[in-house]
């Protein structure tokens, strides 16, 4: 079952409203928002959640001051300056790693390791089709395993229910939930822009779905912005060997959609829209021709 | 002084607001790019580079000749980077956080210090602003070790010139945000007046107000949308400290790689206001004030 996640390395540059124009084009699949510390896919998708899960991963350490004695080993032992040494010594909850050591060495043991509530994960309905996300709390850690649970999560959905594709969202940036995002996906589709940023950001996205082999597909987004910067993009393009499917012209279409709470492509049956069909058939035709050589 | 640039979604605007601030700052400046995934401040100030670390974590190496097997290590790493297979000690580099475990609770001291490099620290100058800026090698997961190291470099060079530090901060409200702002004395969040630049604001204001930091935002792309991140701030007590609008030159000039600070002198004087606003929270009075009003 063919899995798609759309990307962009720099934020921004419209993955999300991308994404919820092809979740309104596609047929028969499970939708995935994989941003899950800044998740916008639901603003345009209303879900309706018909199951929510505690994301419980990883632990923190806490320290039980009735049976401290301040000796200071595990401040000392810390390589996150996690421990302050106040009187007792706390845990400050945002920079310990949950790497037990401290636990482990502590003299007294007196140090607890807490299973770690890092956010909630939800199996929705939304009106066009089912979809997996998630929320992260605020300042919390492990997205990256969070991540590789909803597409576990979508994957389980997708048998169950028999549909035979899944669209993600991917979150910004190249480290650890991108990673998470990419690792085994059939392709991936990149979102850029013609400016400085986009064209850097682009480079090292690209490089990173090189490094896991990953077929990649670019879209060009407000590509009216700056010729000489859109002819740049695609010559890079050319040079990384990747094919730009679309570029897309500004169009308040995009933010008009969003004050509505809807797609763009249900929003407004423009050019725009037009485009993005095109590129959805485009990335269709990748999907069938690469089904044909299995 | 210490300001933060942040958001939660990305593509705020967050390093325009970096880069002209940082033209119009008015003390002794440093610059940092603490977007490692996805630096992009350098194409803006185009800094001359003059120095260069590779940036590494500590990971074990096993000595197998005086490893006895025992299962101490793999017992306790938690991020699944040492296994036994078979007879042989395994380590996975790329899972390993760092966190010295292992060396510490071997009784053999099989363990020895290796390193993994987590990508480049460079630094120099734009004109007379200090500038550093990370950079993550591709492949790496882990960001924020890099995010770490890259703020005590800036911090050891605005120390030797009594400098202000300006960061641009990467997006989102998880770990590499956190460690990126959590030392700063303000957060200056940049945000767009759309049902997605709201619902991250709200995010990154939960996430960011326990830090204690004193908050502001700015509102970029102005006269788009509508206005619900106006109304959020002032329910919840939050300056807007400058508004950027919506303007296709605007758009033009940042997509050729300039400074808008530079290009428009309306806009300009709109960047100088921030940064005396921002300079204003240095006096405990001024400060006090605007914690009150936040807290009201």
């Amino acid at each position: 079952m063919p899995e798609i996640v759309i990307l962009s390395g720099k934020g921004g540059t419209g993955k999300t409203s991308l994404t919820a124009a092809f979740a309104h084009l596609a047929q028969n699949h499970v939708i995935c928002d994989l941003d899950v510390d800044a998740p916008d896919l639901h603003l345009l998708l209303h879900p309706r959640p018909r199951h929510t899960e505690a994301f419980i991963s990883g632990h923190e350490a806490r320290i039980r001051a009735a049976a401290c004695n301040r000796c200071g080993q595990c401040i000392d032992l810390c390589r996150f300056g996690a421990i302050m040494e106040t009187d007792p010594p706390v845990v400050d909850p945002l920079k310990c790693e949950g790497c037990k050591l401290c636990v482990s060495r502590c003299p007294q043991t007196a140090i607890d390791f807490l299973p770690r509530h890092c956010g909630d994960w939800y199996v929705s309905d939304t009106r066009l089709g089912p979809m997996v996300h998630a929320q992260l709390f605020p300042a919390e850690e492990n997205s990256g395993r969070l991540v590789a649970r909803l597409r576990q999560e979508a994957r389980e959905l997708a048998r169950q229910t028999r549909r035979d594709l899944i669209l993600a969202d991917g979150p910004p940036g190249i480290a650890c939930p991108v990673i998470s995002s990419l690792s085994g996906v059939d392709l991936a589709v990149v979102v850029t822009e013609p400016t400085p940023s986009g064209r850097h950001d682009l480079e090292r996205i690209a490089n990173l779905t090189a490094h896991f082999k990953i077929t990649t597909l670019v879209i060009i987004n407000k590509c009216d912005l700056n010729p000489a910067q859109m002819a740049a993009i695609e010559t890079d393009c050319r040079r990384h060997g990747l094919t730009v499917i679309a570029a897309l012209p500004h169009d308040p279409a995009v933010t008009a959609a969003m004050l509505a709470g809807q797609t763009v492509t249900e929003y407004a049956a423009n050019g725009f829209s037009l485009h993005l069909q095109n590129a959805w058939a485009a990335i269709q035709d990748y999907l069938s021709h690469n089904r044909r050589k299995e | 002084m210490i300001i933060a640039v942040a958001s939660g979604k990305g593509g705020t605007g967050k390093t325009t607001v970096a880069a002209s601030l940082a033209v119009v700052w008015e003390r002794p400046l440093a610059v940092v790019d603490l977007d490692v995934e996805a630096p992009n401040l350098h194409l803006f100030l185009e800094p001359e580079l003059t120095a260069s670390e590779t940036a590494f974590m500590e990971i074990p190496q096993v000595d197998a000749s005086r490893c006895t097997r025992c299962r101490a290590c793999v017992d306790l790493c938690q991020f699944k980077a040492i296994s036994l297979l078979g007879d042989a000690l395994m380590t996975f580099p790329e899972m390993c956080h760092g966190c010295g475990a292992c060396m510490a609770v071997c009784p053999e001291n099989a363990m020895r210090p290796g390193r993994r490099p987590l990508g480049a620290i460079s630094w120099g100058h734009a004109g007379p602003i200090r500038f550093a800026m990370g950079r993550l090698k591709i492949g790496e997961a882990m960001s924020p070790p890099l995010i770490r190291r890259t703020r005590q470099k800036i911090e050891v060079l605005a120390r030797t010139g009594a400098a202000d530090i300006i960061m641009d901060a990467p997006p989102g409200v998880s770990c590499p945000a956190v460690n990126a702002v959590m030392a700063a004395d303000v957060i200056l969040l940049v945000t767009e007046p759309t049902p997605f630049g709201l619902f991250d604001l709200r995010l990154a204001v939960q996430a960011f107000d326990p830090l204690g930091s004193r908050l502001g935002v700015v509102v970029n792309r102005a006269g788009i949308g509508n206005r619900d991140v106006y109304r959020f701030c002032d329910q919840r007590g939050i300056d807007i400290l400058a508004e950027i609008p919506f303007e296709r030159d605007l758009a033009e000039v940042y997509a050729r790689g300039g400074i808008i600070a530079q290009a428009r002198p309306a806009i300009r004087e709109r960047f100088r206001q921030l940064g005396r606003k921002l300079a204003a929270n240095r006096e405990p009075s001024t400060a006090d004030h605007f914690k009150a009003v936040r807290h009201a």
